[in-house]
């Protein structure tokens, strides 16, 4: 099991990653009034016909060889809805795939969303020829990061350039602590 | 808010001196294992830590990526070295300090450290 639901988002969109996705949204929306924390991750990979996502939910169906068990979307599953929350998958061959995970956090399994920025960070880095729109929402208030706007400014200097690394470092740390005032969700 | 208004900034005076980071075969690959079996132990720790390193120090011949599942569950995380024209080295069961140690003594010095190898694991 992980410990972080960030941790989630990271090992899910390496799925994405897999499908031969090129755009790929994630989505953390945060309600504090209804103690909800919703995940959603949407690709444009190569999707899933409609036995696989039903396999796929399923720890002893995987798409890989290297061994017979794929563990990331049941742990995903798992960890959502034993909160009292939700999970659910759709997907469309040739169209890509979505996912959603619901999380009740004022249950006492909720685990925290932890280190996102990281989880975003090291995906945007280690992908640099994909694109990634990131939202981040807190009780409305919310900052976007968007590597298509990134690549637009920045021409053609690569992301794994010290400053431009260092700013989109800041970039996720500074507007993430002003969306939810340094609060641990 | 933070905007992108500082990357015009960057970019303007990063104009001419853009030194890519050139992705010819004389670099050593530094590969992270990302599958699920890796974030779970910790993987995400080791890779942020290596790639903020090698920008740190400046390190133009090194390139750190990802990959899946090596297929060694329980030896994650683990980081392979791969330099032009040697062979494969894999270190097993990996923290950011190791990971630290690994940069310093194996990609900068070029001593390879045993101790965290998978051949040193009493398999």
């Amino acid at each position: 099991m992980f410990s972080e639901i960030s941790l989630h988002i990271l090992d899910i969109v390496e799925n994405s990653i897999k499908a031969g996705a090129d755009f790929i949204e994630i989505k953390i929306l945060v309600r504090t009034d209804t103690r909800r924390l919703r995940v959603e991750v949407q690709d444009n990979g190569c999707g899933m016909d409609k036995e696989q996502v039903q396999a796929c939910e399923n720890p002893f169906f995987t798409s890989r060889t290297t061994r017979k068990v794929g563990l990331g979307i049941p742990f995903l599953k798992q960890s959502a809805e034993c909160t009292g929350g939700s999970f659910s998958i759709r997907s469309a061959v040739g169209q890509g795939t979505d996912i959603t995970a619901e999380y009740c956090t004022d249950h006492i399994d909720c685990i925290p969303l932890g280190d996102v920025n990281a989880t975003v960070y090291s995906l945007v880095m280690m992908n640099q020829e994909l694109d990634f729109y990131y939202q981040y929402q807190v009780d409305g208030r919310q900052f976007v990061l968007d590597t298509r706007e990134i690549r637009e400014a920045v021409g053609g200097i690569p992301f794994d350039n010290e400053e431009i690394a260092a700013f989109i470092k800041d970039f996720l740390k500074e507007n993430k602590n002003e969306v939810d005032s340094g609060a641990i969700v | 808010m933070k905007s992108l208004e500082e990357l015009k900034a960057i970019r303007e005076r990063m104009q001419g001196q853009v030194g890519l980071r050139s992705e010819d075969s004389n670099n050593t690959r530094v590969v992270v294992g990302m599958a699920t079996c890796g974030i779970a132990s910790g993987a995400r720790p080791v890779l942020t830590t290596l790639v903020d390193e090698v920008q740190k120090r400046k390190l133009q011949n090194i390139s750190v990526t990802q990959t899946g599942c090596i297929g060694l569950c329980q030896y994650e995380p683990i980081v392979e070295v791969m330099e032009p024209g040697k062979d494969k080295i894999t270190y097993i069961k990996m923290t950011p300090e190791k990971a630290i140690e690994v940069l310093e003594q194996h990609l900068i010095r070029g001593q390879i450290v045993e101790k965290y190898t998978l051949n040193a694991e009493n398999l």
